[in-house]
């Protein structure tokens, strides 16, 4: 990993609009990825991890989603939210990959697996068909896929679960991206399968220098694969810094709250911790942090004012007026 | 044990069900090389009026009779295999193309280049099938040419509205965002992802469309304005043989058996190539 940001996130927002009203779905979401780190992006469904995401490479899944602020600034690329639609695709897969949590539905199902890596790298990079089938079996060799001569003639319905993850990412890769988006790309995976494409991310990334944000809710995998966390809820980010700080000294009372969520192998037989209440609906936001109403620490404060991503440390910001552990520091 | 583990058991692999894809198949094939062999097959000229042997009942000489101008219907209803064959295919392919095309762009684009187009389909929709093509025949004269035409006119409806559903499901697929996310062109995602999965159903409807326009095509020339006398062709042969139903029914009825069995071979065809492709109707 290497200090040179490759992408940089500033005050990203997405709006639903319809002809009647306009929810904020994303607020402000800043984050920096550079070259040949894995960011992981964690929180639970709805906290706008996905849609962060697809709003980096302009594929948000409806036309009444629209970015309505912020920039992201790609390394010699300019601003991509700037971008024209043809410009655009040569961001996407070229500069930008993207890999899925469901293969299955994301690889064409009438097209060989051989042939969606062939094309790919004939698109990107306007090489022969002999030279391009070449690469490809190179290709699923690299992520992993045995006997890649007579497998890549198979289609998505004849490989297992595992073996279409590594298919998508062996298409994601044959554009040779600098960015790989990951979306959830172990969670319909069962755990050893899991561990084999995670095992496999990582490789990618010291072999190639590939940077990755990796979307997902689960802290485990995170703590396994990650450099650097973002924590988000409700569409903002709450907690941003490195692995270690984050899981081993959480700031943000949320943070902490999944942390305590985590079953452990020692904990004994009682029941598991959970955070109470509900994530919040984007139309009825509350006001001042987010996360108040389900917050312990929160006080009048809170529900007024909405606290800013600060760095409480060097690079380890935290959006709380009562971080973990400082709460001493703060009353007194 | 039964007679099927015994010829197992000498190594004799007894064919699985026999599947309807096959059976059509079979049956398609089957009617082709007789359209193919017809100059072969045939045991007279069918054209050639021999009014010594007229409606004459079947027999040696003329295995399924003759017509009441002395022409063997053996001889007529094989080389009308090559006519109605040719109808099928043609008053097949013209609207599956034009179809597929209007179809594609219409679910592609949407907005108003979906509306025009479904307005269209609307206007052409209204009218009753057979009448239109009537209109459209008459219009441009009699003849196999201006019933291809009329097929074209009025058949592409309904493969553009099947493929247009297929293209307004497919374009929001995860695939079709995911070959997006891959810097792919509107076009290329359109004809190199979404079409080839778009097109199967059209490809299993195109098969019973053809049973319907063989017997449109039988029905145009039984009217009189399709394929003309003294040209052999199934429909041709029914209408001529109408007047003699009490007295010769071999006339009508062994052209009739054609027709019937070169449908249920498409027919079968279309319900396995479905089931062949995990296409549901």
């Amino acid at each position: 990993m290497t200090d040179a940001p490759i992408l940089t996130v500033t005050n990203l927002s997405v709006a639903y609009e319809d002809m009647r009203t306009s929810h904020t779905i994303i607020d402000g979401v800043s984050f920096t990825l550079r070259k040949g780190e894995i960011l992981g992006i964690v929180g639970e469904s709805g906290s706008g991890k996905s849609m962060t995401c697809r709003a980096l490479i302009r594929l948000l899944p409806s036309s009444r989603l629209k970015v309505t602020g912020g920039s992201v600034q790609l390394e010699g690329g300019g601003d991509v939210l700037a971008l024209t639609p043809r410009e655009m695709t040569g961001v996407r897969g070229r500069r930008i990959g993207m890999i899925f949590q469901n293969p299955a539905s994301h690889l064409d199902p009438v097209m060989s697996i051989g042939r969606q890596i062939a094309e790919s790298i004939r698109h990107h990079r306007g090489i022969g068909r002999a030279e391009a089938w070449a690469r490809m079996l190179d290709i699923l060799r690299q992520v992993g896929i045995p006997d890649p001569e007579s497998r890549a003639n198979a289609y998505t319905h004849e490989f297992s679960g595992g073996m279409r993850q590594r298919a998508m990412i062996a298409v994601a890769l044959a554009c040779d991206p600098d960015i790989l988006i990951a979306d959830e790309p172990t969670t319909a995976l069962d755990v050893t399968v899991q561990a084999q494409i995670l095992r496999l991310l990582q490789q990618l990334r010291d072999e190639r220098g590939l940077s990755i944000i990796f979307i997902t809710h689960d802290l485990g995998v995170v703590y396994q694969l990650c450099d650097t966390v973002a924590v988000m809820y409700a569409g903002r980010v709450c907690e941003y810094g490195p692995k270690d700080e984050v899981i081993h000294r959480p700031r943000h009372h949320y943070t902490a709250g999944l942390i305590a969520c985590q079953p452990s192998s020692e904990g004994g037989t009682g029941p598991v911790h959970t955070i109470p209440g509900q994530p919040p609906n984007p139309a009825d936001m509350p006001a001042g942090c987010r996360f108040h109403p389900r917050c312990e620490a929160a006080n009048a404060l809170c529900a007024k004012l909405q606290p800013s991503l600060d760095e409480a440390e060097p690079s380890h910001a935290c959006a709380c007026h009562h971080p973990v552990g400082m709460r001493t520091e703060a009353k007194t | 044990m039964n007679a099927v583990a015994k010829l197992r058991m000498r190594g004799i692999r007894w064919p699985g069900r026999v599947t309807p894809l096959l059976l059509g198949a079979g049956i398609l094939i089957a009617w082709l090389l007789i359209a193919l062999l017809a100059p072969l097959l045939a045991p007279y000229d069918p054209i050639y009026q021999d009014a010594a042997v007229r409606l004459q009942p079947p027999s040696w000489a003329h295995p399924l009779g003759t017509d009441n101008f002395g022409r063997d219907i053996l001889s007529r209803v094989i080389w009308a295999a090559r006519i109605d064959l040719q109808i099928a295919l043609f008053g097949v392919v013209f609207p599956f193309v034009i179809g597929t095309i209007a179809g594609s762009i219409s679910g592609f684009f949407g907005g108003w280049v979906d509306t025009v187009f479904m307005r269209v389909i609307d206007v052409v929709l209204a009218f009753p099938f057979l009448v239109l093509m009537l209109a459209i025949i008459t219009i441009i004269g009699p003849g196999l040419g201006s019933f291809y035409v009329a097929m074209a006119l009025v058949g592409w409806v309904s493969y553009a509205r099947l493929i247009r559903a297929q293209f307004l499901v497919l374009k929001s697929s995860d695939f079709a965002m995911a070959a997006v996310s891959l810097g792919y062109s509107n076009t290329r995602v359109m004809f190199r992802h979404i079409m080839p999965n778009a097109i199967l159903s059209s490809v299993v409807f195109s098969m019973s469309d053809a049973v319907l326009v063989l017997l449109n095509g039988a029905a145009i020339s039984y009217l009189g304005l399709g394929v003309q006398p003294p040209v052999a062709e199934w429909g041709i042969m029914i209408a001529e043989g109408q007047g003699f139903i009490t007295t010769a029914w071999w006339i009508t009825t062994f052209p009739g058996i054609a027709i019937v069995t070169l449908a249920m071979g498409f027919s079968l065809l279309a319900d396995g190539l479905g089931e062949a492709l995990g296409v549901r109707e």
